[in-house]
Order: C-alpha cells, then structure tokens, then sequence
C-alpha cells in the first residue's frame, strides 16, 4: 500500500476460553487503516467484527483473551504497551463509539459530568474549563442549546442525540483514530444517516481515521474508503469501496451482494447465501466459507486459503484465485457472480 | 449579551435542581400510597427526635436507684413504672432510645462501609478474588447470626462499642451479595466499556461509575438491617453480653425485669414493647422503601 497507514493490524488472534474449550472469535485478522480514510469492517454477527475493534483497544474481558498477532498504531505495537500506556492511547488518540447509545452512558451523570471525564483524564481540565469543552464539543457534533444539555441527563435524551453525545465524548481529545463499533444500528434511518454525515464531517475536520463496523453494505457504500469483509473471524477480502461494490471476488462478498436488493438492476427475487455460519467450535478445517460456497472443491474443505495480494491494494482469501485451483476454469475467468447468476 | 447570559444561567440553575427535587417529589407520593410505610416512617422520625430531644425533658434520673419506691406499677409520677431498684422505667426508656437507634444505624454504616467495597470488587473483577471472597462470606453466613455475634463479643469483651462492631460484621455478607449481584449486572452495560474506552481506570470506574447505580437496593436493604441490627444488639444485651450495668439498655432492662415476670410484668413489658416498635417501624419502612423504589411498581 502506498499510503501511510496510522494503524496495520497483522494476523491478530483473539480466542474465548470457555470450559477447557479455546473459540476462536478473531483468528488472524489482517488489515490497514490509511491515514486519514474510513476503513469499513463487515461482517454477519458473530464474524468478529466487534471482538477485532475491542480487541485494538485491549477492552477484551476475561474469559477472552488476546493471544497473538500485531497492532501497529502509528509504527508501535500496541500489543506490547503496559497497561497504564495503554490507557494513555484510550479516548486520546484512539477513541471508540458504541452501538447501543441508550445504554452507552451512565445514567446517574449529567452529560457535561460525562464528556469532562474524558478531559479529566486526559488533558486535567477542571469542572469550569471542562465544563467549557464539553459545550462547545456538544455545539460541534450538532446539539441545540448545549449549554442546557449539559446539566441533563442522558434520560431527558433521545436516541440520536445521545449518539452524538457519545461522539462528542470521543471527539473530547481529538482523537487521531475513531473506531465506530455499529454507530447507527439501534437508530432510525433518518437519524443514521445524520449520524453518518456527522462522523463523515468530523473526519474530515479533524482529519482523524475511521474504523466503521458495520453488518449494512449501504453504510459502507456510504462512508468507507476501504473495506475488509470478515467472515468466522477472519478477513476474506479487502478491497477499496469503488472495487469491492464493482467488481467483489470473494464468494462470500459475492454472496452478500447478491442477497441485497439493487435498483439498478430488475431483480425477480433476491438470491440467499445457503446454509449457516458455522458455530464455533465445529470450525472446518479448510476454507471457513467452504460448506455454504457453491464453487467449493475437495481443496477448499482440505485446506484453508491465504489472503492473497491479487494487485491493487487487494487482497482475497480464496482458492479461486490461486494457481492451486482445481474447480471449474470458468469461475476464475468471469468471477464468481457470473456464474452465479447463469444457474 | 449579559442579559442573555442571565437567562441562560438562571435557565440552568433551574434545570440543575429540577430533576432531583423532582424524584425526591416522586419517591415521596409513592411511599405515600403506601400507609403502613408511611406509618414506619414518622414514626422512625419521631424516636429519632424523641431520642435527641427527650434525655433534656425526664423529670427523673435514669440511673437514681431509690428502694422505697421498688416495683410500683404505671403511674402519674412513674409513667411505665419502676423496677427492682427503683428506677423510673419511662426515664431509662428515653434514655436507651439513643443507644438503640445509634447502635442500629451505626452497625449498619460499619457493614456497609466494609460490606459495599469488598461486594464491588469481587463482582468486578470476578475470576479467583470474588471466589475467596464470597467463600470468605459463606463462612460467615454459615454461623447463625446471633452465634456469630455472641462469638464476636466474647472475643472482643462484653460493651456497648463491641456489640456494634459484632452486629457490623454480622451485616457485612449480605451488603456485599447484594453489590455483588447488582455490579455483575452492571459491569456489563455498555456504559462500563465506554469508560473503559476513554482510557478511565478501574478505580475510577468502580467507585464513579459502578458505585452508584449499585446503590439503591442497598437502601432498602439497610432500613431492613437496622431492624434486625436493633433486636441482635438489644439479644446481646439481654445475655448480658453488650451494654453493662447500669446502662439503660432495653435488651438490659428486658433482662432486669425477667426475674420479676409474674409479680411486676412492666418491667419487662416496657422496653419490650419499644423493641417490638423499633423493629416494626423499621421493617415497614423498608418494606414500603423497596415498593417506592422499585420502578416496576411505579404506576
């Protein structure tokens, strides 16, 4: 990649430990965040999105447990930062939105007590200057009157605006890196779509990065610069936004994309991925998407693919797209969708 | 410009107080419904004024022993009496109220001071601490309470101080379940993770952000207490292992009169009346606090 990346997670592996049993819910996720871009992860639930997002900042709990790979931000391995730095990087230079804003603030503190936590932990500032920050943060992420809505509670706040309360609070110390972790999920579509604008605003305001977990193709349509698809907690393909929409590759994508409505083609009916993630602990040995892929070969069950450079910044964990592949020519010729669409 | 900024501050001031006067408001209409808990409360009021007030007011001296005056029955100059020294009853009655009430609250704080900590801390970090921990506590629920008291007592010496902390350690098991259970609960809202995210530490998410929306089932929990704190303490005293001689101690008096049952009931008959007050005033209270807490039965 050409571009300055401000953070490239490599081969990161977080596993559950539950009853002697090892899930593994991230299992060697790799991708970059170029300087300054919104970088979408998506995913079904259960891919790994929000373990992977989690697991950068190091929030993971007990029995959770990070057990391999890198995160560079910046140049340093976070993985190998003391917890007290570690708490440093927190809401400072790495700053994470959640999903559910109804419960993401503490409903016994005004507001304004909330967003001058941030400041107090980080930058010292006192209850006036604070006090001061937090209005003019609420002003920036778009609130009326926010020197009333700093002495309320987060009760007396709709969804949305407590949304932009919790932006507000990660914005607190300008974060360098913003991690959305399904922003808009628990909105109505009216509201997602001024929440999205507003991070989008922000970014390029403040020139931060964005990572956008998201399991909405259109959010990602809407706002990424690249995007890394996860499945059963690894990336099968990573690909900048025009690309993936474009031209996807990967069967999985290919899949997600065909069981989205379009309006630019007549549809007769949407076509489904078949068959169900697999759970956890009965992982296939070979490709994860194996068993629901209808170009899957005796290989694909057999062994599990590399995510391959295939040029231009992309990368695909697929077999088709090796030279080791041994199913139908054709398929690797016209790429997956095609062929779909002929049966 | 200035003008406008008045507005505003006087707009905020107004908002700053109206939520919690509010809610005080609100907590207050819905014990009302509740008359019994009413009932417990002013009464509890009203022992906690009498017990402040009252020692200035007795017309005798709770502990002038006078002989010729020994187990004279309820009357104009003795109230509830005399007893076997003879003591005005009613006097050493008012006089205890404070030792009762002040033992029943402050064993109380003592165990929720120690009991709300140590719930907290092993509900949050879980894993092996909350497993001594609460092993540590089943022991100490294993002992009927008024054994583990009597234990505590005659280890520590028979006083009015000892009996509190006996009675304080005796609270600390179920405070600290009671956190336990709610700050499991808690810890897992994401507002947790959200402070987690803003680069807070543990200690300032424990006590900041868990503490107080742990809190309220605590409340309720040590209006109950209070009373059950009051009877095992009034118990102590009874066996003589709490308040000495001549303290006027009700548990003591009920003691005094004990021997003297059949001949001059009232002896025992007052302060085991003002006990039985004591301890229903408090668990009504209580009771009628959890309903006015609980938003499920808001209507």
């Amino acid at each position: 990649m050409s571009q300055e990346s401000i953070l490239e997670v490599k081969d990161l592996r977080t596993s559950f430990f539950v009853e002697g049993d090892e899930v593994k819910a991230v299992d060697g996720v790799t991708f970059d965040v170029p300087k300054g871009k919104t970088l979408g992860i998506v995913g079904e639930s259960g891919s790994g999105k929000s373990i992977s997002a989690l697991s950068i900042l190091q929030l993971i709990d007990s029995p959770g447990k990070i057990v391999g790979g890198e995160v560079h931000f910046k140049g340093e391995n976070l993985l190998d930062y003391s917890t007290a730095d570690m708490r440093k990087i927190r809401g400072n230079q790495i700053s994470m939105i959640f999903q559910e804003p109804m419960t993401s603030l503490n409903p016994v503190y005004t507001i304004g007590q909330q967003i001058r936590e941030a400041l107090k932990i980080h930058r010292g500032l006192d209850k006036k200057d604070g006090t001061e920050k937090a209005v003019e943060l609420l002003e920036l992420v778009g609130i009326p009157s926010p020197r009333k809505r700093v002495t309320q509670y987060p009760f007396e706040l709709s969804g949305g605006m407590r949304q932009r309360v919790m932006i507000a609070m990660a914005l607190a110390c300008n974060p360098e890196l913003l991690i959305a972790d399904e922003p808009t999920t628990a909105l109505d579509v009216t509201i997602q779509a001024q929440i999205l604008e507003l991070i989008k605003e922000l970014q390029d305001e403040f020139g931060m990065s964005v990572v956008m977990i998201t399991h909405d193709l259109g959010v990602v349509a809407e706002t990424c610069d690249y995007v890394a698809v996860m499945y059963c907690g690894k990336v099968v393909e990573y690909a900048d936004v025009k690309t993936l929409f474009k031209n996807p590759r990967h069967p999985y994508t290919v899949g997600l994309l065909n069981s989205l409505p379009r309006s630019d083609v007549d549809q007769e009916e949407l076509i489904p991925i078949k068959g169900t993630v697999p759970a956890p602990h009965e992982m296939p040995d070979g490709c994860r998407f194996a068993p629901r892929c209808p170009f899957a070969t005796e290989l694909c069950h057999r062994e599990l693919p590399n995510l391959d450079d295939v040029g231009e910044g992309e990368q695909i964990r697929c077999w088709i797209y090796t030279d080791e592949w041994d199913g139908d020519p054709e398929v690797k010729v016209y790429d997956p969708e095609r062929t779909s669409e002929d049966k | 410009m200035t003008n406008q900024q008045q507005v505003e501050q006087g707009d905020k001031k107004q908002k700053v107080e109206n939520p919690k006067v509010k809610s005080i408001k609100d907590f207050y209409r819905r014990l009302k419904k509740n008359k019994a808990a009413l009932i417990g409360f002013y009464t509890i009021l009203i022992l906690i004024a009498v017990s402040i007030i009252g020692p200035f007011l007795t017309s005798h001296d709770p502990n002038s022993t006078n002989v010729t005056e020994r187990f004279q029955g309820p009357s104009a100059e003795y109230w509830f009496g005399t007893d076997h020294m003879g003591r005005d009853i009613f006097t050493r009655i008012i006089h205890g109220m404070s030792l009762t009430l002040g033992i029943g609250f402050a064993s109380v704080i003592m165990g929720a001071l120690v009991g709300i900590p140590i719930g907290i801390i092993s509900g949050y970090y879980g894993g092996r601490i909350d497993n001594i921990i609460m092993r540590l506590i089943d022991i100490l629920l294993a002992f009927p309470g008024i054994l583990l008291a009597l234990a505590i007592v005659s280890i520590l010496g028979g006083s009015l101080v000892n009996v509190t902390i006996a009675v304080a350690i005796y609270a600390i098991p179920g405070f600290a379940r009671i956190i336990r259970g709610s700050t499991l609960a808690a810890k897992k809202l994401e507002y947790v993770d959200a402070i987690r995210a803003l680069g807070a530490k543990d200690g300032r998410i424990i006590f900041k952000h868990i503490m107080p929306n742990v809190l309220s089932p605590v409340i309720v929990n040590a209006t109950l207490y209070i009373a059950s704190a009051v009877l095992t303490a009034a118990g102590l005293s009874f066996l003589g292992m709490g308040a000495q001689p001549p303290t006027p101690e009700w548990g003591a008096m009920l003691n005094d009169g004990r021997g003297y049952m059949y001949d001059a009931g009232h002896i025992a008959f007052f302060p085991g009346m003002f006990i039985v007050i004591v301890v229903l005033a408090f668990n009504i209270f209580g009771d009628g606090l959890r309903d006015a807490l609980d938003p499920k039965m808001k209507k």
